[in-house]
């Protein structure tokens, strides 16, 4: 049987450390009417389309060495998603 | 003697060092394809700035898995001279060989000007020619060159003497206003607990004949030559 599996790997700068570019889109954002925006952090999204059931535990390792710097960011590993 | 320039796609720096090293220094530079997978007959390696890999995913994070880097890696532990400049400090942040990271200047704007740089450790092969406390000039271009580590890191890098450059004034004070771009402690540059592993930010290949505006950079790679001839010695 044939399916595909969609995982989505979520990075995000830590909040300990400096966003500028979070800064600038806060500040836009409350340029443009919400003025009561926080912090704004700008992250990025890794899809990640399997063909069969992905080794979860693999990628895991593979987001720690590669996808995410973990000095200055985190990950999560979003569940499979239906294609 | 021979020295390995490393070329990654995106490498741009490659050529600069190369000429600071022949035609600043008479000496013998190959460049060394990111394809290669041994570094062996070369006594150091030079990681050039540029946008190695795009730039994709974050600076250097792909060439840190790129087949030569895995050489330099075991070459680094083993003692042999690895410099990486710009990109290439970025790059070696990445492989783990130094500690921290590069992130985005804080003005978010990629910077390209003559900074003013304090030498804070010269028990580096790279420094070792130059007394502690000098100035130098060199310019940095970057879009992100913020160095950052975590309280504990920055402190042990500082106690360990790891901190070899940083961003001062023109009375040699690390103040805010000699930061160009949000680094941490103003470091512009650090290197392994053993110093055979440097990363800088600023541009010594950029910087190493007074026709481009300064020579102060020439003393780093003169620096490393002087050790490997007298290891050679």
């Amino acid at each position: 049987m044939f399916f595909a599996v969609k995982l989505e790997v979520v990075v995000m700068p830590k909040r300990s450390v400096l966003d500028p570019q979070g800064v600038a889109v806060r500040n836009a954002v409350r340029e443009l009417g919400l003025a009561n925006v926080g912090t704004v952090r700008v992250g990025k999204i890794i899809e990640l389309e399997f063909t069969g059931e992905p080794d979860e535990a693999k990628l895991d390792e593979i987001c720690r060495d590669l996808l995410c710097n973990q000095v200055i960011e985190d990950y999560r590993i979003l569940g499979a998603v239906p294609k | 003697m021979k020295i390995a320039v490393v070329r990654f796609p995106g490498s741009n720096c490659d050529q600069d060092c190369w000429r600071a090293l022949t035609d600043g220094l008479g000496v013998r530079a190959e460049y060394l394809w990111h394809k290669e997978t041994s570094v062996a007959g070369y006594d150091a390696v030079i990681l050039p700035g540029g946008f190695s890999y795009g730039d994709y995913l974050r600076c250097g994070a792909i060439a840190a898995f790129s087949p030569v880097m895995q050489s330099v890696i075991k070459a680094a532990q083993t003692g042999m001279p690895v410099f990486g400049i710009c990109n290439g400090f970025q790059i070696l942040c990445e492989t783990g060989l130094l500690r921290g990271a590069l992130i985005r200047n804080r003005s978010l704007l990629f910077l390209c000007q003559p900074v003013s740089l304090k030498l804070e450790n010269n028990r580096t092969p790279f420094t070792r020619l130059s007394e502690e406390g000098t100035i130098l000039s060199m310019p940095i271009a970057h879009g992100e060159g913020a160095y950052y580590a975590d309280d504990q890191t920055l402190r042990e890098l500082e106690e360990g003497g790891q901190v070899v450059f940083r961003y001062v004034d023109q009375h040699g004070q690390p103040t805010p206003e000699a930061n160009p771009n949000g680094s941490r402690n103003n470091i512009a540059g650090i290197c392994n607990p053993s110093g055979n592993v440097l990363g800088i930010m600023p541009h010594p290949d950029r910087s190493w004949d007074r026709r481009l505006g300064s020579e102060d950079g020439l003393q780093l790679f003169r620096s490393l030559v002087d050790t490997l001839l007298s290891v050679a010695a």
